[in-house]
């Protein structure tokens, strides 16, 4: 063909971009020359409307940015605000703050393996993936009566107690995922077509992955064994007995497998958490207008994104002088270019698909 | 524990190869719980980043963090400070270098050092307009390119109509 280069326009409406997300890219031919994200579409302005509300009035507003894992947003803010504040959390709301948050890192990945899955083309798994997760939903549902924006971890603790039933519930519907797992591993792991579309598509090595900022599932399919749960322990995370998994290829089948081997790894943290749920309190006592002598503190923790972080800088009253968040799939899309560079134009989907984004924690 | 003992150590020798360094642009330094925290003039915010990168093995960009003091002056008076966030790894020990910069005044670009401060000093340009010498792509990044004022500064309103949207 004579022509080179042409410019394609992808988004911000596209099925596959997970939100209002809008590519500028250069092909020659099929074969990828550079991709230019657009964002903003979804900015809401969050960071600029945290300084007009009360500490406790943000946590609600944290489910919006992830809301395909909420819970682990208001984790994350509400240790910023509780390192800065000094407060302790007993021991038996941090449990219950693990059950909840690996509950949702089950959701956030069971849902990506169904999206992912359906951006290749294979329709039946993102049925299964849905059916698993509806289950877990239901968990947050009968703990709080949300499902999506759960918003049911509060400073000080979470807002309400694990009672024996909904336990009961949660060890039950744990039974049931292995299986479920098990029958989408059958239809992806040896499929031809999956492993023509994943396997060495999208690769990048160790060094770049942690020069771009990667974090999370596809920092570790390189290989790089680098997740705050063990590095930076929070919420009594070093009480429990679980394995990082790592991939060696950093490519989309390899981001694949790292997050279905999380998947069992957080159903092994959640058994043991409700094994050991401490008796106590599931809620500090926190004032009902906190206010933050001037200071600043920075937290993390491991979201099934990746790394999120919350920087909170109060200057004495109810309201903070500043809340900067720390977003993973911000910094993880911004390797995007570098990941499909040289790869053909139908695979892009795939790549953006195997980074987990989710544009409301991007937008913000 | 003695492994943390060992770990101070090794941060404070890390502050003193700093501060032989950098001489009297480094204005203040402290080493406690695994993380350093440094505050420098910005003229030396480049060569103090690729220090710690090359020197002392912080790998990874974290964060860049904007404060607006226009109501808070805080000790340096300026009326912006920049936060840089850096992560060593393995190891899991944090850094934390502190800049003022004044309104109208620009911050040399980190991008030559950490490839991963591109969207985050485009962020920061886009809320707080503290310009970047040297990045190579700077443009607003969540904002129209016509949107007039930055929406983080202290001075700008919540609520209300601005030109461009």
């Amino acid at each position: 063909m004579a022509f080179r280069e042409i410019d394609l326009n992808m988004g911000p409406q596209h099925p596959s971009t997970h939100g209002v997300l809008r590519l500028k890219l250069a092909v020659d031919n099929e074969v990828v020359l550079r991709v230019e994200p657009v964002l903003g579409y979804l900015h809401r302005g969050m960071e600029k409307l945290w300084e007009s509300l009360t500490y406790t009035q943000i946590v609600p507003l944290t489910d919006r940015l992830d809301y395909l894992a909420s819970l682990s947003n208001n984790l994350a803010y509400c240790l910023a605000v509780e390192k800065l504040a000094g407060i302790e959390v007993p021991r038996r709301a941090r449990y219950i703050r693990v059950v909840l948050a690996e509950l949702q890192r089950l959701a956030s990945h069971l849902a990506w393996t169904g999206f992912m899955a359906n951006d290749i083309g294979a329709m039946s798994v993102l049925l299964y993936g849905f059916e698993a997760r509806e289950d877990i939903l239901d968990i947050f549902e009968e703990y709080c009566g949300a499902r999506l924006t759960v918003h049911g971890i509060r400073i000080g603790g979470a807002v309400h107690d694990l009672d024996g039933p909904l336990v009961s519930r949660i060890r039950a519907v744990l039974e049931r995922i292995p299986k479920r797992l098990a029958d989408i591993r059958s239809l992806l792991d040896e499929n031809r077509i999956w492993k023509e579309r994943t396997v060495g598509i999208g690769r990048i090595t160790a060094g770049e992955a942690i020069d771009y900022g990667l974090t999370g599932p596809p920092l570790r399919a390189c290989g790089v064994a680098w997740d705050m749960r063990k590095d930076i322990p929070y919420s009594s995370y070093d009480d429990f007995d679980f394995d990082v998994p790592l991939g060696t290829n950093g490519d989309v089948y390899d981001r694949y497998l790292v997050r279905l081997e999380e998947i069992c790894q957080s159903i092994r943290i959640v058994g043991q958490a409700l094994d050991g749920l401490p008796e106590g309190e599931f809620k500090a006592k926190v004032p009902r207008v906190l206010k933050i002598a001037p200071g600043e503190a920075f937290h993390t923790i491991e979201a099934p994104k990746g790394v999120l972080g919350f920087t909170v800088r109060s200057n004495g009253t109810d309201k903070p002088e500043r809340v900067k968040m720390k977003s993973p799939s911000f910094i993880n899309l911004q390797s995007l270019e570098h990941l499909c560079q040289g790869n053909l134009f139908s695979d892009v989907i795939g790549i953006l698909g195997s980074l987990d984004i989710v544009l409301g924690e991007i937008d913000k | 524990m003695p492994a943390d003992r060992a770990d101070q150590s090794k941060l404070r020798k890390a502050l003193d190869a700093l501060a032989g360094r950098f001489g009297d642009a480094v204005l203040a330094g402290a080493a406690d719980k695994g993380e350093l925290a440094v505050r420098l003039t910005k003229d030396v915010i480049v060569p103090a980043l690729s220090f710690f990168k090359e020197e002392l093995g912080f790998n990874a960009f974290e964060d860049l963090v904007v404060f607006d003091n226009l109501n808070s002056p805080d000790e340096g008076g300026a009326r912006f400070t920049v936060v840089y966030r850096l992560f060593k790894f393995p190891g899991a020990v944090r850094a934390r270098l502190t800049v003022e910069v004044g309104d109208g005044e620009s911050l040399p670009s980190a991008v030559p050092v950490y490839r991963a401060a591109d969207w985050a000093e485009r962020e920061a340009f886009d809320m707080f307009g503290i310009p970047f010498e040297g990045h190579p792509d700077l443009r607003r990044i969540y904002l129209p390119d016509d949107f007039e004022g930055h929406p983080l500064r202290k001075d700008f309103p919540l609520a209300g109509r601005t030109g461009g949207l």
